[in-house]
This record gives structure tokens, C-alpha cells and sequence, in this order.
């Protein structure tokens, strides 16, 4: 693109530009008042497409779910005060999980700055710990170069939320506009290529390994659909067993040979026994995050580890690591194959088929089982049904945070990268809601679902307004418990069965609430109902809130109590009794 | 207990050791920071520390390029070898900062710290003031009749030292710079 260098064009136009620039066709919004003049340009250009949201939280979130889902970063446009405050939230849980946003926001005019004057807040400063870089642009001509950073920080690296702050003042005035190739990107180059001499002994290790386990993260993702490839292609050379966190789920698929379920908390049985028995953890892309580790004295006491991470700030931060790869998995994970094959292709087949036969005992234990009931309609059966009828579709799933958040991780399937949408590192509850608004923005013909418990579903609820106006096709399949059922299932454990605060006693009937927003609304309490239901929801041309009631009082099976190691799991009911002592009541 | 059999030996090309023993004991770490002297800097440096609940035991900051606007940060702060290596690759990743260099570890350096002590005393107890001011080699700043202003400079241990001996002649102020520190020799980081 050539703009005319001597041409002044106003702020609020070189936003727009440089969106348009980089690519940007979807922008997140809410106008307010120290953003009118971008919204004025807005207006008068078809080109970027601006989805008003009902409230910031669920902008950020939104444009979170359109990054996760496309791999491009999202953009959201907020006001100042308030309209910041909002996306905090959004940020933080996107800095937690490295989601690449960018947020513009808009600010009192500079000469106003510090005068507690209408809608001020310090955005920057309220925003500095939430964001992997802020700036606050107090002059125009500086102001295309500073988008350019911006979203080159978002990208770079380990990608993350940033945040534009301008003035008033500074969207009126008029400046030339800078290209995206002119513009300076600073001293911030992450190093993406591993040190050769590492990855070499990661290979000499793998080659010697009786019992090795790949251990991989939302990392594999955010490095691209070329980075899920190759873990595939070393999963499947090697014969190697695979497990993932949460975030991670999809780049290798659940239907993989090599599979072994997600490792953590609610991970399944084999994944965690696989990490606590390994004797080659091959870490890539994840964080050894207290949800994946469980107490870290006792976590996987016998393995070398090998920790593949882009960020040098994750190596040696939890647990120690014996060989740490610093650089982006997909060029590490390139070298490694390269340097593996060139050898020989070597493993000691023998040992790991052990290793597997090992596995293979504690698959059978079986520990995603369930009491099934005809009766009341099982959390898990309804996620089992809606998998089963929703598996050929080209579909995304997002959740909300808790229970149902778990089961769902549990219960589906994910063959491909970016197709799964949580707030992992965060846990934010009302994130799936806008976040599914987001995605089936940049995926307007896909299937979007997104698995919610009715807690947190309210949260962000004014969303569906949304879904409404831009007639996204957003199905809510609500998993009513009638209660906080995570906060619940706690305080069973933990705190002698006394449920404080953990039941809505009052909630809405969602059918009324769907026909209140302009969408349709189901609700299904028969299990014999359930498959009939979720295939009205799935044909049904528009938004769909899904109310289905299920067991109140379901746990979430199988469970590392905190405080505990992997091979203290519970698997059910029976193993609860004092399972969390009082060492372990102060983790969360 | 290694199940992979890895003799040290294995890994002896590679930059990497096998598994870094951190020890549990809390060390005294002097870390040279060069950012980019822009809006807000200070404050992302100080919100890490603050916000991870890393110590700060003196911070210190000027403009060292002025063409280049780049601004050294001298932190002294303290922490287990595990928290130390966090904090340098916490600092490492803020976007505006260019460099971070122990300079304990990485070689022989020099500590300086800059101390202006206010004291007030007469008669038997000035004298003495002075004679210290002179082992110090501190020196004489501002004077009334009864009362001195000394500069001392040196490193942390020698301006406690001299802090302490002025505490009974009448110790009456104290303003500190916190260190600030450079490495020995020809080598210098690139700035």
C-alpha cells in the first residue's frame, strides 16, 4: 500500500489505516466519547467491519476467541475511564493465556490528562501488569508507528495483549501516515530458532528414553498450524505417547494413535500416572502451571525433562528442567525431526512398547466412567451427545470456567488447532459467550457452540444482543446445575459440605430469556429428549440458547486434590473422604 | 535419581547443563538494566518486582545515552538462585529493556554509592566527627557552628560503617543514593 508521505491525514484516520494495513477486518467496540472521531471514520469507511458489543469485557473477550480461532491477532476499540476498566479483564485473561490483542482505547485530550476530568483513568497505568505492552500516544505523528508496534509486539514471540492509548486531541490532529515497513519495530526480536547443541541432546535423550512422554501446551498453537504438523509427524515417527493441557487441545488429534487424554487436575488417569511414571518428559509449549504440575516436591520425580518454550522467562520458573529449548516450537520442532532422522530413526521400540502396555493398564481403569441415569440428564452424557452430533460438523467450542468447562475437555474431541476456545490461565467465567461471538464473527458459516454452566453464562449474558444484531449463529449449551457447581464440588471436599453462597436461588428461565433477546430458546430435561433437542438447535438458522437441566450434584471426576501428586488422583465418590488436608485447603 | 542413565558426560558439547541445582540460600544480586528512557519505564520495572514479590534493596536511574535515550537502571535485590534467574528473565522480556547484566556474576565490578550525612554536635564531639570524616575520606560539604554536611562516597558496607560511628556524635539526617555499579576492566556491554 503507498500512502502520499507529505498528505496529513487526521488521527483518527491512521488508526483506520493502519488496521486496514495489517490486515484487520473485524474490529470489537463500544463509542464513547473519547473515541467519537474513530468512530466518525468508522462510519465513513466500509472496509473494517465493527461488531458492537454490549459491554467492553465481552469486546476483549470477543476479539480473544476471533485471535484463538483465526491465529490472527484481535482488535477491540473501547473509551476512555470506564471503557478500559472494562477490558481489563479481557486483557488479563488473554495476557495469562497468550492471546494476541491489540485494544485501542481512547483518552481524555492530552492537555486534560491528570485532571481527574470526565471518563479519565490512567489506562496505561491500570494497564501496565494486564498487558505485554501499553503506550500512550501524545502526539499524532507518532501515532501509526506506535499501531505498527503494537501489533508487531502482539505477534512477536510469545504474543500477548497490548494496548493504544489516545487522546482526543490526538485522533483530531493531523500528521502524515507511516507505513508499516518504515516504521521502526525496536530492539524486541524474540529469539524463534533453538540452540542446535540443545535440541541435539533432546534427540541423544530421546533415542535413549524407556519411558517418554510428550507433555504439550497452547504454545504448539500459537506457533501455527505448521507447529501442530510436526508434532504430529514426531508423535507418530517416534510412537512416543502424548498428552496436552487444556489450552493445547487439538494440535495433536483426540483421535490419535498416541493419545493418552489431557494431564492436570481433571486430567485423565493415564495422562497424569503417564507424567508422574515418565523417565523423558518432553515439554512443549506449556508452562508447568500448578493446574498441570499438582504439589511440585513429588511431580514426575524419576523423568529428565526438556522444556520447549519461546519465552525464557517459563524455563525454570515452576519446576526444574535438565535441557531447556529456547525458541518457537514450530522451527524447534522442525530442527528436532531434521536431527532424528538424520540419525536413524532411533527409539528403543522395545522399552516403550512397555511403556505402552503400562499405559495401556491404566486406560482400563477407565476413569472418565460415570454413574449413567435415565432419570436426570448426566453432565457428561449431554457433552457425550453433543459430541457425537456435532463431530462431522466444521465446528468451534468455546466454554465458560468451571465444571462444565472440565467436562467438556473431557468429553470432546479436538482433531485440529484452534478449534477449542477457554479461559485457561485466568478462569474467567463469562468468557465463553463473547468469545463465541468472536469466533463465529470470523467464522460466519462454521458451527459455534459454546459450552457454558448457567453461572457463568450470566455473566456476559447481554451478549446474545449481539449474537442478535449481527446475526451470528452462536449456539449457548447451558449446563444447568442450578448451582456454582466447581465452588460446590470445593466445598464438598474442602469445607465439610457447607455450601455457602454456591446456588442461585434465583435464575431465569432461559426460554423466556431467548425469546427476550429475539433468539430461540430450548430447554431439555429428559435424557431420552436430549439427541431430538440439540438436533433443533443445530438446524435452527440463528442463536440458540440451549437450557439443559442437569444433575445437580455431579462431581468433577477424576480430580488431583490440591496439594496432592499426580499418582494421589481421585477417581470418584468413594476416594473423597479427607482428601484434601489442611496444607493443601490454602491452594486454590 | 536419573531412569535415563545420562552421564553428565552426554550433554558436555552442549551450552546447557543438566539439571542447574538451585540452592535454597537467599543472594545479594547487583543487576545493570539499560532501557529505553521512555514514558512509564521505571514503572514497569518497579511494578515487576512489586507485582512477583521480588525485593528491592536500592534502585537507582539516570539517562546514560542521551543521543540514543537510554537510561541504566542499577538494581540491588535479593533472592534464591531460582527467583534471581526469574527476575532476570522477567526483566528481560519487558519490551523497552535492552539489556540485563549481573554484574555479579559476571565478573569482577565496581559499587559505589553516594551518601550526604547530616550531623549536628559541638565542641569535643565535632573534632571527632571531623577525624572520621577524614578516615572516611569523606568530605565537608556545608558547615554552621554546629553542624556538618559530609559526601561520602562508597560502597554500601562503608557508608553503614560511617552511618554507625556518626549515630552518637549526633547523627541527625541521612540521604542515600543507592548503588550504582560498573564492571571492571575493558569489557563493556553494547550501548
Amino acid at each position: 500500500m503507498a500512502f502520499d508521505r507529505t498528505a496529513e491525514i487526521s488521527g483518527a484516520r491512521i488508526v483506520i489505516q493502519a488496521l486496514k494495513e495489517h490486515g484487520v477486518d473485524t474490529v470489537f467496540g463500544y463509542p464513547g466519547g473519547a473515541v467519537l472521531p474513530i468512530y466518525d471514520e468508522l462510519f465513513q469507511d466500509q472496509g473494517i467491519k465493527h461488531i458492537l458489543v454490549r459491554h467492553e469485557q465481552g469486546a476483549a473477550h470477543a476479539a480473544e476467541g476471533y485471535a484463538r480461532s483465526t491465529g490472527k491477532p484481535g482488535v477491540l476499540l473501547v473509551t476512555s475511564g470506564p471503557g478500559a476498566t472494562n477490558a481489563v479483564t479481557g486483557l488479563t485473561d488473554a495476557l495469562m493465556d497468550s492471546i494476541p490483542i491489540i485494544c485501542i482505547s481512547g483518552q481524555v485530550p492530552t492537555f486534560m490528562i491528570g485532571n481527574d476530568a470526565f471518563q479519565e483513568a490512567d489506562t496505561v497505568g491500570i494497564t501496565r501488569p494486564c498487558t505485554k505492552h501499553n503506550w500512550l500516544v501524545k502526539d499524532t505523528k507518532n501515532l501509526a508507528e506506535v499501531i505498527h508496534q503494537a501489533f508487531h509486539v502482539a505477534t512477536a514471540g510469545r504474543p500477548g495483549p497490548v494496548l493504544v492509548d489516545i487522546p482526543k486531541d490526538v485522533q483530531f490532529a493531523t500528521a502524515p501516515y507511516m507505513n508499516a515497513a518504515q516504521a521502526k519495530t525496536s530492539h524486541y526480536q524474540p529469539r524463534t530458532k533453538g540452540d542446535p547443541d540443545a535440541i541435539q541432546t533432546v534427540v541423544e535423550m530421546m533415542e535413549e528414553a524407556e519411558r517418554p512422554l510428550f507433555y504439550t501446551g497452547g504454545g504448539v498453537i500459537n506457533s501455527g498450524p505448521g507447529a501442530s504438523q510436526l508434532l504430529r509427524d514426531l508423535v507418530g515417527g517416534t510412537g512416543f505417547p502424548i498428552t496436552s493441557t487444556l489450552m493445547g487441545l487439538g494440535s495433536y488429534p483426540a483421535s490419535g494413535d498416541n493419545w493418552i487424554g489431557m494431564l492436570g487436575m481433571h486430567g485423565t488417569y493415564e495422562a497424569n500416572l503417564a507424567m508422574h511414571g515418565c523417565d523423558l518428559m518432553i515439554c512443549v509449549g506449556a508452562r508447568f502451571d500448578d493446574r498441570i504440575t499438582g504439589v511440585t516436591d513429588s511431580f514426575s520425580p524419576n523423568s529428565a525433562k526438556v522444556h520447549i518454550d519461546i519465552d525464557p522467562s517459563s524455563i525454570n520458573k515452576n519446576i526444574h528442567v535438565d535441557v531447556p529449548v529456547i525458541g518457537d516450537v514450530g522451527h524447534v520442532l522442525e530442527h528436532m525431526l531434521k536431527i532424528w532422522r538424520s540419525r536413524g530413526r532411533k527409539t528403543k521400540s522395545a522399552e516403550v512398547k512397555n511403556w505402552w502396555a503400562q499405559i495401556e493398564e491404566w486406560k482400563a481403569v477407565d476413569c472418565l466412567k460415570y454413574t449413567p441415569s435415565t432419570e436426570t440428564i448426566k453432565p457428561q452424557y449431554a457433552l457425550q451427545r453433543l459430541e457425537e452430533l456435532t463431530k462431522k460438523h466444521d465446528r468451534y467450542v468455546c466454554t465458560e470456567v468451571g465444571q462444565h468447562q472440565m467436562w467438556a475437555a473431557q468429553f470432546m474431541g479436538f482433531e485440529d488447532p484452534n478449534r477449542w476456545m477457554t479461559s485457561g490461565g485466568l478462569g474467567t467465567m463469562g468468557y465463553g459467550l463473547p468469545s463465541s461471538v468472536g469466533v463465529q464473527a470470523a467464522h460466519p458459516r462454521s458451527l459455534v457452540i459454546n459450552v457454558a454452566g448457567e453461572a457463568s453464562w450470566l455473566m456476559n449474558m447481554q451478549e446474545m444482543a449481539t449474537a442478535v444484531q449481527f446475526k451470528l449463529p452462536i449456539k449457548q449449551f447451558i449446563l444447568n446445575n442450578e448451582r456454582l457447581g466447581m465452588v460446590r464440588q470445593w466445598q464438598e471436599l474442602l469445607h465439610g459440605e457447607r455450601y455457602s453462597h454456591s446456588y442461585s436461588e434465583a435464575l431465569p428461565d432461559f426460554v423466556k430469556l431467548a425469546e427476550a433477546f429475539g433468539c430461540k430458546g430450548i430447554k431439555c430435561e429428559n435424557p431420552a429428549d436430549l439427541d431430538d433437542a440439540i438436533r433443533e438447535m443445530l438446524d435452527y438458522d440463528g442463536p440458540v440458547i440451549f437450557d439443559c437441566l442437569v444433575e445437580r450434584h455431579e462431581n468433577c471426576f477424576p480430580m488431583i486434590p490440591s496439594g496432592k501428586a499426580h499418582n494421589e488422583m481421585l477417581l470418584g465418590e468413594a476416594s473423597t473422604e479427607n482428601a484434601i488436608d489442611t496444607s493443601g485447603a490454602v491452594l486454590v | 535419581m536419573n531412569a535415563l542413565h545420562i552421564k553428565k558426560g552426554t550433554a558436555s558439547h552442549s551450552a546447557y547443563q543438566l539439571r542447574p541445582q538451585f540452592g535454597d540460600e537467599v543472594e545479594r544480586r547487583t543487576l545493570a538494566v539499560l532501557v529505553d528512557n521512555e514514558a512509564g519505564v521505571l514503572a514497569r520495572v518497579i511494578g515487576l518486582f512489586s507485582g512477583r514479590g521480588y525485593n528491592i534493596e536500592s534502585l537507582t536511574v539516570a539517562e546514560v545515552n542521551h543521543r540514543r535515550h537510554y537510561s541504566r537502571i542499577t538494581i540491588v535485590t535479593t533472592g534464591t538462585p531460582m527467583v534471581i534467574e526469574q527476575i532476570k528473565s522477567q526483566l528481560g522480556r519487558l519490551v523497552p529493556v535492552h539489556d540485563v547484566h549481573d554484574l555479579t556474576t559476571e565478573g569482577p565490578h565496581v559499587e559505589r554509592e553516594l551518601a550526604l550525612v547530616k550531623v549536628i554536635c559541638t565542641e569535643d564531639k565535632r573534632v571527632e566527627a571531623l577525624r572520621m570524616c577524614e578516615v572516611f575520606r569523606a568530605r565537608v560539604v556545608d558547615t554552621t557552628l554546629k553542624s556538618f554536611v559530609f559526601e561520602l562516597t562508597g560502597t554500601p558496607d562503608k557508608i553503614d560503617a560511617f552511618v554507625e560511628l556518626m549515630k552518637p556524635l549526633g547523627l541527625a539526617d541521612l540521604a542515600r543514593t543507592g548503588v550504582a555499579a560498573i564492571s571492571r576492566g575493558s569489557e563493556c556491554p553494547d550501548n
